[in-house]
């Protein structure tokens, strides 16, 4: 529908208002619901580095070792920081929404959202513990 | 406590004004009052040709659906002491075409609710001397959250996705459609998921979660939604993994 749609006799002309540009700012909700679809191009970008990581591990140790030191260099370190803030807030903004797409029921009990939300965060916990294991065991 | 409150309320008229216009009024201020006595006032003793739909005033009929400061309210369930000392801005509900002042028009609404086939629907009907559809307290709680629904129309004007795409079917008529596919009674879940299982449908919707949060009956739609897809993925992998098997 147009913005100004024809009247007809029983239909009067109606004003449909154009959606803002910014309407992502309106109020925190939508600015705060944007952020976190934003979020997801640094889980990408984390994805990517993990690929990355992968394929230099591959290529052996001189590839690695390459790999790593341009990991550390500042902008590497500073793009990763602040792609972990981003990935830690798109995790525990979507943790705290499971329990409105998750429901179990226990005989005909629903299971509250906190234990479907720290599932999700006990299940983050330990698989990272298991990872960081697996890479500082030495 | 001033004795009086401004209300800046949006006026459109059809055939005299290409956009609306806001016009500011003032109201006294009485401590019992909600929004909508507010309104009725200024139509009553100020300006009888402000616009604006209202019934029941009990938060029942879902008529008197309005932006208040921005935010999709029921003008009947919202004290005038909440937005002292005002003044208080009153538009009409956003993302529907505006018929006139506070007036919106619902004809697409009306459609997105159609297009769910919001009834029971069985594969065969049964004859009325078998007596009723027998249905359990557990069977009824399944569902009873999202047939509390009244049609206001606030999820609409909280859901920036109707906004931005006007042919999404939106948080209530969704949440409709998953209401009667909890329902042990029904047999037409394969249909609605037919008119829902796209972008116009489930799929548009992105969980910004707003339409929970403004829904005067604690309907939940953004979680009616989200079961929805949930159980359609399930469906989705079970007919890839087990073609064999029926539904």
């Amino acid at each position: 529908m147009n913005s100004m749609a024809p009247a007809t006799f029983n239909r009067p002309k109606m004003y449909r208002r154009p959606m803002p540009l910014l309407w992502w700012l309106q109020n925190r909700a939508y600015f705060r619901f944007v952020v976190r679809e934003l979020t997801s191009i640094f889980v990408g970008f984390f994805a990517v580095l993990t690929i990355w990581q992968a394929r230099a591990l591959a290529e052996g140790p001189d590839a690695y070792a390459s790999f790593m030191d341009r990991l550390s260099t500042p902008g590497f370190a500073i793009l990763n920081g602040v792609s972990l803030a981003f990935v830690l807030y798109h995790a525990i903004t979507w943790f705290n929404l499971a329990p409105t797409a998750i429901v179990v029921r226990v005989g005909e009990t629903r299971v509250p959202d906190w234990i479907i939300a720290g599932a999700n965060y006990a299940a983050c916990v330990a698989l990272s513990a298991a990872v960081a294991w697996i890479l500082l065991r030495g | 406590m001033a004795d009086t409150i401004t209300l800046d309320v949006t006026r459109y008229h059809p055939d005299k004004d290409s956009e609306p216009t806001s016009q500011s009024y003032e109201v006294p201020y009485h401590a019992d009052w909600v929004v909508l006595d507010a309104l009725n006032y200024v139509k009553d003793q100020l300006d009888g040709s402000l616009t604006f739909r209202w019934s029941c005033r009990m938060g029942v009929c879902g008529s008197c659906g309005m932006m208040v400061n921005g935010m999709p309210k029921l003008s009947c369930a919202i004290p005038l002491s909440d937005y002292m000392p005002g003044p208080i801005r009153i538009e009409p509900l956003q993302y529907f075409p505006v018929m006139r002042d506070l007036v919106v028009d619902i004809t697409e609404f009306l459609h997105k609710l159609q297009k769910v086939q919001p009834w029971i629907i069985r594969d065969e009907d049964k004859p009325l001397a078998e007596g009723e559809h027998l249905q359990t307290p557990a069977e009824l709680d399944l569902y009873k959250q999202f047939s509390m629904c009244i049609n206001c129309m606030l999820c609409y004007s909280a859901c920036p996705v109707v906004g931005l795409e006007p042919e999404f079917a939106g948080p209530a008529a969704i949440a409709l459609a998953q209401r009667y596919n909890l329902d042990s009674r029904d047999q037409g879940s394969a249909e609605r998921l037919e008119a829902l299982d796209d972008h116009e449908g489930m799929w548009g919707c992105t969980f910004v979660g707003e339409c929970t949060k403004v829904c005067p009956k604690n309907v939940d739609p953004a979680g009616a939604i989200q079961l929805y897809k949930v159980a359609s993925t399930k469906d989705w992998f079970k007919s890839v993994l087990l073609p064999w098997s029926s539904k």
